[in-house]
């Protein structure tokens, strides 16, 4: 295949200090595709996105974002630049609400780059500009349809700090969304998730997958959620990639399943984590 | 004082209250001993001289340990035990001749506070108080719709009202002057929540830049107000371009050396600023280039020649709580604008979380920049209406104190309500001045109820956030 | 060459000091994240606790001055002390989970409340401590100039090294050392692992202010006077000198302390007087924008 990916990264290497956080790891995303990031407990997920966000300047590595809008080294791009100008967005795996406003204005919040520009640079927007007023408006009704999109609508106006939990989760998703990106890289969306709620974003990703035509890059722990939805999976391991393919693949590749459970014989493990691993029946 | 007097039946932890209440006595003996029991005083040849005044400490330890015992009695339930005697200690302290005024009152302080608590316990207490709690929110949830137009109507008239002479008209002109220093802080400290120390630094770049303009170029207030806002702005931007990247705490104390510099500068470029002297003959704001003269020069028309009044000193004080009265308002104006902004929202955004802001493509330095800058500028306006005020400045009245004035005021009016502002501004500056007997307790009382404000009502005594932006209208709300 | 010795035993005794307070900044920073805006203030009532130490001990007919300063030493140690465990105690601890900022603010709060406490007990004027300790060493003699270490410094700078001593010991050596340790580390683990974190936390305060109030002992001895004011400006040159060391080092706050003492001293020797403040400043902010973690300091990763 020619064609170019979303997102490829190439020999991205992470060090602090003496601590090798991810060794050479190599992989690639595509659009329209549902990525998977998995690993045991360390093994160097966030950092990837962190490198990928603009949280970390990577040590060595090239990470080369594509998409209609043109083509960004993301490691030589600001934080802010990247979600801005390359159209990264993301969730953070301890949500990252801006607690003391409301739902709605979190997703306005994210969309403060054009709401900036249609206000003036504010000069306008102090004014009275009716620009910035529809240009508001517009704002308004993207947030509406996110946050009916996840359930949220009837609590745009309560302060994000104050919804459970499962509602926070989706918001972050929300906002996420409400940024416009190309990329979407959600960091263990479905970490305390009840199994409905977690079944629910199961639907909403592939929905957002179909309906926005965007690459969705995924750190997740819970194997329904990344066994059902991901179109492909990449292993990590000590910050080393030690698999890389569909779900198929990777539950049978047995340098997975020794990552994962350590270096003992399968038949000692105890029962449901294996169903974890390898019962779960392909997209459901 | 019979606090301890009715130690409750019941098998309460008495032991365990008279221990405790015991260390806290032993803590405030020996708090009270060195300072409070001696006073140094001047003695000719020797040098240092004491005098005692333990009679003061016995006071204090034992105010405390009756203290501690009620606070324990109303924890238990026995309200009524605790308030009939502390109110009378407290009647006692205040009304008695005694000899030692101020530990008199601090008695009675202490013992009202007291007498407070054990009344609201027994309230909670009493039947059917259930909705007790509510009353608080319902009334400061009105208190916050009908002040501000009350407020505003009463700014206005006040000069014309029957009660208000000079000195009260005066001490508006202050109350105002704080009014808008702590509008314009709040924009950075409790918008963009930079906890900004240095923040009497631009208020004298302001006065600074109105007064050496006067005094070299000949300018006058109008002319050297655009100035004055414009080049605080820039300092502000020059500052805070290398440190707004620094976390919270860091921040704060690096404004705090940048306010120290700034007015250490002032005080030794003497060349240039006047050194400690500072800048007197400062001219006076003029209405539309009419001066306000009791004796006008040949030919010269004044406010009260051209309007056919006779001159009284009073026009130009009014004009002068004018134009700080309407500089004030379009900062609040401009305040309530800008947060429906988004450069406003995303100064919201960064106090709550600045990590995620980055997340979402806002530029944390920008953003930031902006707040500190635009505060910056209000400062410098309110500075240059300082100097033109006083006819004189110099670097004494930009000391640190100063900011932690302003602050004081921003914070206790809970951070980002501007009517709070308003409100801590009044009781903060205006009743001090107003009670001048007061005034050696004032900041005393600031810091205190800094303290006090950051342990009981940490987002401010009138914490409640309006959304800028609403999906459902509000009477639809949950 | 006699000149600027001069200036550099008139700094590290200068250094000394600031030092001393340093470490309050520098404990608390490291075990519960927030300056401690008070501890300059709190240094200032131990410099008035010993000066009111001293006048009394006169007062009862004690006339040998060693014995006099040690008695100060110890007193001023101990009631100073009661303070910083007050301040703790009332000002932050009730504030531990509350808003990032709030422990700041209630600190700026306690340090107006202490410096106007002081001031309308004890009254505005400068307070004069008569010199106890008069004479000292020549060590050298240049033309016209003699390069003097008096007895005064000597005794400031061995005191220091001395309780700087004692107090690394204390710190690396015992379970209460080892307990703040861990309350550094991780708070909630030590709680789960049976540390008194509280008890760890205010052990820090009353140590921090004990050392406070000995730089405050110093300062009255070396200048001769004080006033309620003092703690502002020492206060902001010992947290520079935390922060130049880095802040959560001891060793730091030691090395920042007299590196502040040295450049105050030198630039007022060979600059401008009016500006020494000025200078500690700019080193402030210099080092805040440039190295935040300090000289010794370690760097933080920032948590996403």
């Amino acid at each position: 295949m020619t064609v170019v990916p979303l997102l490829s990264v190439q020999h991205l290497t992470m060090r602090f200090g003496g601590l090798v956080a991810i060794d050479d790891l190599s992989f690639d995303a595509a659009d329209r595709e549902i990525t998977a990031i998995i690993g045991p407990n360390g093994a160097g997920k966030t950092t990837v996105f962190n490198c990928l966000t603009g949280f970390y300047q990577p040590t060595v590595g090239r990470l080369t974002l594509t998409h209609g809008g043109g083509t960004f080294l993301l490691e030589r791009l600001e934080g802010h630049r990247i979600a801005k100008e390359a159209r990264v967005a993301r969730t953070f795996q301890n949500i990252r609400l801006f607690p003391r406003m409301t739902a709605l204005e979190n997703l306005v919040v994210a969309q403060h780059n054009r709401l900036m520009r249609a206000s003036g640079y504010t000069v306008l927007g102090l004014l009275g500009h009716p620009g910035y007023r529809r240009a508001e408006r517009e704002a308004v009704e993207l947030a509406r349809h996110w946050l009916e999109r996840t359930g949220l609508a009837d609590r745009a106006d309560r302060d994000a700090g104050s919804l459970p939990y499962g509602a926070q989760r989706r918001l972050e998703i929300a906002r996420a969304m409400c940024t416009r990106p190309a990329l979407l890289c959600l960091d263990e969306p479905a970490a305390g998730l009840n199994p409905r709620e977690s079944a629910e974003l199961n639907d909403l990703l592939l929905a957002v997958r179909e309906e926005e035509r965007i690459g969705i890059l995924l750190i997740e722990h819970d194997m329904s959620v990344v066994m059902g939805i991901s179109d492909h999976i990449v292993v990590l391991d000590y910050g080393k990639r030690i698999a890389d393919g569909s779900p198929r693949t990777v539950r049978n590749d047995p340098t997975v399943i020794r990552a994962y459970l350590g270096e003992e014989d399968d038949e000692e493990l105890p029962p449901e984590v294996l169903v974890d691993l390898r019962g779960v029946p392909p997209g459901c | 004082m019979a606090v301890a007097g009715d130690p409750a039946p019941a098998a309460p932890p008495i032991a365990a209250i008279l221990k405790d209440a015991a260390l806290a006595a032993i803590v405030t003996f020996a708090l009270a001993l060195p300072l409070v029991g001696f006073e140094t005083i001047d003695v000719s040849g020797v040098g240092l001289g004491l005098n005692f005044r333990f009679a003061a400490v016995a006071i204090a330890t034992a105010t405390v340990f009756l203290g501690r015992i009620g606070l324990a009695a109303i924890a238990l339930g026995r309200p009524i035990a605790v308030l009939v005697p502390s109110a009378g200690v407290a009647a006692a302290a205040a009304l008695g001749p005694w000899p030692m005024r101020t530990v008199a009152w601090l008695v009675a302080i202490a013992a009202a506070v007291l007498a407070l608590r054990a009344g609201l316990a027994l309230r909670r207490l009493a039947p059917g108080a259930g909705a007790g709690a509510a009353i608080p929110a319902r009334i400061v949830g009105r208190l916050r719709r009908v002040a501000p137009p009350l407020l505003l109507a009463l700014g206005v008239a006040f000069p014309f009202l029957p009660f208000t002479d000079q000195r009260l008209l005066d001490i508006a002109i202050l109350v105002v002057t704080y009014v808008m220093l702590g509008w314009g802080l709040n924009i950075v400290v409790g918008l963009a929540g930079l906890l900004d120390l240095g923040y009497v630094a631009f208020y004298a770049v302001g006065a600074y830049t109105f007064g050496l303009l006067a005094l070299n170029f000949d300018v006058g207030f109008w002319g050297a107000l655009p100035a004055a806002g414009a080049l605080a702005a820039m300092v502000g931007l020059l500052l805070g371009f290398p440190v707004l990247r620094l976390r919270g705490d860091y921040l704060a104390i690096v404004t705090l050396g940048f306010g120290e510099i700034i007015r250490i500068v002032l005080q030794n470029w003497w060349e240039v600023t006047g050194g400690p002297n500072g800048v007197s003959n400062i001219p006076r704001p003029t209405f539309f280039g009419l001066p306000f003269k009791a004796e006008p020069d040949e030919g010269e028309a004044t406010f009260a020649t051209f309007l056919g009044l006779d001159f009284s000193p009073a026009h130009r004080v009014t004009f002068l709580y004018f134009i700080i009265l309407a500089m004030a308002l379009i900062v609040n104006a401009f305040t309530r604008r800008i947060r429906r902004l988004p450069v406003g929202r995303a100064w919201e955004a960064l106090r709550e979380d600045e990590i995620a802001c980055r997340a979402l493509g806002i530029n944390p330095t920008n953003t930031k920049l902006s707040a500190f800058a635009i505060g910056a500028m209000f400062a410098g306006f309110a500075g240059s209406f300082f100097a033109a005020r006083q006819g004189f400045i110099s670097p004494e009245s930009f000391t640190f104190i100063e900011s932690a004035v302003i602050l004081a005021i921003v914070v206790l009016g809970g951070m980002g309500s501007q009517l709070g502002i308003v409100l801590a501004a009044i009781v903060l500056i205006g009743l001090p001045e107003f009670l001048r007997e007061l005034n050696q307790f004032r900041m005393l009382a600031f810091g205190a109820g800094m303290v006090a404000i950051m342990v009981w009502r940490p987002l401010g005594l009138l914490s409640h956030r309006e959304p800028t932006i609403r999906l459902h209208a509000t009477g639809d709300r949950a | 060459m006699e000149y600027l010795l001069q200036q550099i035993i008139n700094g590290l005794t200068l250094g000394a000091i600031y030092g001393l307070i340093a470490i309050g900044y520098t404990m608390v920073y490291g075990i519960i994240g927030m300056i401690n805006f008070a501890h300059g203030d709190v240094f200032m009532i131990g410099a008035f606790i010993s000066i009111i130490t001293f006048a009394l001990l006169w007062m009862g007919g004690v006339t040998s001055i060693p014995l006099a300063i040690v008695l100060v030493l110890f007193t001023t140690m101990l009631f100073t002390a009661v303070y910083g465990w007050t301040v703790e105690r009332i000002a932050y601890r009730p504030l531990r989970g509350s808003f990032r900022l709030a422990p700041l603010i209630s600190a700026i709060g306690m340090s107006i409340f202490l410096q106007n406490y002081v001031q309308l007990l004890q009254g505005a004027r400068i307070k004069p401590l008569p010199p106890l300790i008069s004479g000292g060493i020549v060590l050298m003699e240049g033309d016209g100039f003699a390069v003097q270490i008096n007895y005064t410094q000597m005794i400031i700078i061995a005191v220091t090294v001395a309780l700087m001593t004692a107090f690394t010991l204390l710190i690396t050596r015992t379970p209460l050392g080892r307990a703040q340790r861990a309350c550094e580390q991780d708070r909630g683990m030590a709680a789960l692992l049976g540390v008194d974190v509280d008890r760890t936390i205010s052990l820090t305060f009353v140590m921090g202010a004990a050392l406070a109030a000995v730089a405050g002992l110093m300062f009255a001895l070396y200048y001769g006077v004080v006033d309620f004011f003092i703690g502002f400006l020492a206060g902001l040159k010992a947290f520079t000198a935390a922060v130049l060391g880095g802040i959560g080092s001891l060793p730091g706050a030691m090395l920042g302390g007299i590196l502040i003492g040295l450049i105050e001293a030198l630039w007022s020797g060979y600059f401008s007087v009016e500006y020494k403040d000025v200078a500690a400043f700019a080193v402030l902010v210099l080092v805040l924008v440039f190295r935040p973690t300090g000289l010794l300091g370690r760097p933080e990763i920032e948590k996403v």
